[in-house]
């Protein structure tokens, strides 16, 4: 065994965007190198979503009908933008059970006892989740186009509309961020990151229009944000919306989106990075 | 004891919620320095180590490391250590070669010194054939090689090691004590948890051991062994029937009274080999049958058993344990 002989360290320059957001991308490389490696993972991330818009699409398609569009497929156009915004949701689910794998295994005290910016391990955990769900996004609009869905209001209204969806993505991310660094081991994760997000995405307009809702359930589903940004989703890409009703979030959907995805986020990185400062493997 | 002690804690205490982890630790780890904290599962070694690497805040007291307080300037203390925990915390999905390169990133080092520097370690940690592997596919004793390499990659002057072979085989054990005796050599400081008392012995130069969050002894190995008494002779009798004739016969030699464990008594002595030729004699004039007769320097093990009260491995049953009476009896845990 020879000694070590490189010489004492060499510390790098600062970058231009500053060490946060470069230690952010140095954690977010780390979590999409997993991604490439664990391909199951993600494709047994896809099977859902598309089982979601066959059954849909062909179980439930013909017994919901969409008010003020009486064309065959109305469904199917309607249904689409639901399923991204529910698929983009359950980005926040591989946040919490990233996280509690990384506690587990003790990577998170390795990371804690870095001199490096104490946010960056969950901006890189949310990044690379958010990113993910691009690939996720594009399986499923490639599914949508085969059972029929189609964008019919201009490239650019449809980019907007990813864009939509990824901001989306990126807030629930900072959401099960901050579950998963509660949880005990990544069994509860694995629970615990999904129980909240199918009362979420269902008291919503993803996948039936507001006006079937009982009164009480459909105030709710009219202020939670899925309903804005599906709705939102179905004007830019030119699918029926199914009315939206007298609610100001989805009289204004794309305001009403932005705006709470920025509180969201401001919220709960306020309160996981607040958590992740006294956090410890057990 | 020197004024810039690389690690000095005073008084640490930390509680978690109604259970007190630490109860006023007090330690000192001077520059260049190997300390072992030595302890059963329970007694604070974790804790500690997590209060001086800036994981946990302390309850109460307080603590420097490498000059700076661990809690008023924690980034400070994190340039200036490596930790490497219970499990080999390293990325495994992630190639050996991808990890060190991360770690390196995190400390904000330079590309180019992080390359070098990482074929360097995996040379010295005997994974460079496993280099571009991931870790996943690694052995248990690669891991912890990894792990060790992490927390090596910005050249830390402090070293934490919080129980590095638990868990590991023995040979994986023996490789691991050689890397860490290197290290020191080289100049680095180094505290050492272990619940293995042959380990402490085999690394530490000072050792404290502590048990229910306070220190209960310290000092080198053999001021720790001085100071439960010195040389013990051991006679194993070939019949049950003898013991008590053994015990009478050793009791005659011995500076202390003898114990009986089975066909096993043993008795403190002082007055070195001599007192052997002594204790053969009083066996014969007994007429007792002897299978094995040793003069024995106590272990850590003794030392322990006589501070605690206890045994320094607790998972035993507790029935096995009474039954037999682990006093005087080394070596067990490799």
């Amino acid at each position: 065994m020879t000694t070590l002989s490189v010489g004492a360290p060499v510390a790098m320059r600062r970058p231009i965007y500053g060490w946060t957001i470069h230690d952010g991308l140095v954690v977010a490389r780390r979590n999409l190198i997993q991604t490439v490696r664990v391909p199951e993972l993600l494709f047994f991330s896809l099977v859902q979503p598309v089982i979601f818009v066959l059954l849909f699409a062909y179980v439930f398609g013909g017994a919901i009908p969409i008010p003020g569009d009486t064309a065959s497929d109305a469904y199917r156009q309607y249904l689409m933008p639901g399923i991204f915004g529910q698929t983009v949701a359950f980005a926040a689910a591989s946040s919490t059970v990233g996280l509690a794998e990384d506690m587990h295994k003790g990577l998170i005290d390795r990371f804690r006892a870095l001199p490096m910016a104490p946010p960056a391990v969950l901006i890189g955990r949310t990044l690379a989740d958010a990113v993910r769900q691009i690939l996720v996004l594009f399986v499923l609009s490639v599914t949508g186009y085969l059972v029929g869905w189609r964008i019919d209001n201009g490239l650019l209204n449809a980019i907007y509309a990813y864009a939509l969806l990824l901001l989306f993505a990126y807030t629930v991310a900072w959401i099960g961020a901050w579950i998963g660094l509660y949880m005990p081991n990544p069994e509860t994760a694995n629970t615990a990151g999904l129980v909240w997000l199918f009362p979420m995405t269902f008291l919503s307009n993803a996948f039936v229009p507001l006006s079937s809702l009982p009164g009480f359930l459909q105030v709710i589903a009219a202020w939670n944000p899925i309903s804005a940004l599906v709705l939102a989703c179905r004007e830019l890409f030119g699918n029926p919306t199914g009315a939206g009703g007298d609610y100001w979030p989805l009289q204004h959907p794309q305001l009403y989106t932005i705006l709470s995805c920025v509180l969201l986020i401001a919220l709960f990185s306020t309160l996981a990075v607040r958590r992740y400062r006294r956090t410890t493997s057990r | 004891m020197t004024t810039d002690a690389a690690v000095h804690a005073e008084g640490l205490v930390k509680e978690f919620g109604e259970v007190k982890a630490l109860d006023g630790i007090d330690l000192t780890v001077n520059r260049g320095q190997v300390v072992g904290l030595l302890g059963p599962n329970g007694a604070g070694k974790t804790t500690t180590v997590r209060i001086l690497s800036t994981l946990l805040q302390p309850t109460a007291g307080y603590a420097t490391v490498a000059g700076f307080d661990v809690v008023k300037n924690p980034d400070d203390v994190r340039r200036a250590i490596g930790l490497t925990g219970q499990y080999a915390a390293v990325d495994e999905y992630l190639t050996g070669r991808e990890n060190l390169r991360m770690f390196g990133d995190l400390y904000h080092l330079s590309p180019k010194y992080v390359k070098e520097r990482s074929a360097e370690l995996l040379e010295w940690f005997d994974l460079t054939a496993a280099a571009d592997r991931p870790a996943k596919t690694y052995s248990g004793g690669m891991r912890r090689r990894l792990d060790l390499a992490a927390s090596l990659v910005a050249q830390p002057s402090i070293l934490f090691l919080d129980e590095p072979t638990t868990g590991l085989d023995p040979r994986s054990r023996l490789g691991l004590w050689g890397v860490i005796e290197n290290l020191v050599a080289s100049g680095t400081t180094v505290l050492l948890t272990t619940q293995y008392l042959e380990e402490a012995d085999q690394l530490a130069e000072d050792i404290v051991v502590i048990d229910h969050g306070k220190v209960i002894a310290h000092g080198t190995s053999e001021q720790l062994k001085d100071q439960i008494g010195g040389d013990r002779v051991e006679v194993t009798v070939v019949d049950p029937e003898s013991v008590g004739r053994a015990a009478e016969a050793l009791r005659s030699v011995a500076s202390g009274d003898a114990l009986i464990e089975e066909l096993r008594v043993s008795a403190p002595v002082s007055g070195g080999s001599t007192v052997l030729v002594d204790a053969i004699r009083a066996l014969d004039g007994q007429g007792v049958a002897v299978s094995d007769l040793q003069l024995r320097r106590p272990t850590l093990d003794d030392v322990f058993m006589s501070l605690t009260g206890h045994a320094a491995e607790e998972e035993k049953p507790v029935a096995e344990a009474k039954g037999r009476r682990r006093r005087g009896r080394g070596g067990e845990e490799a």
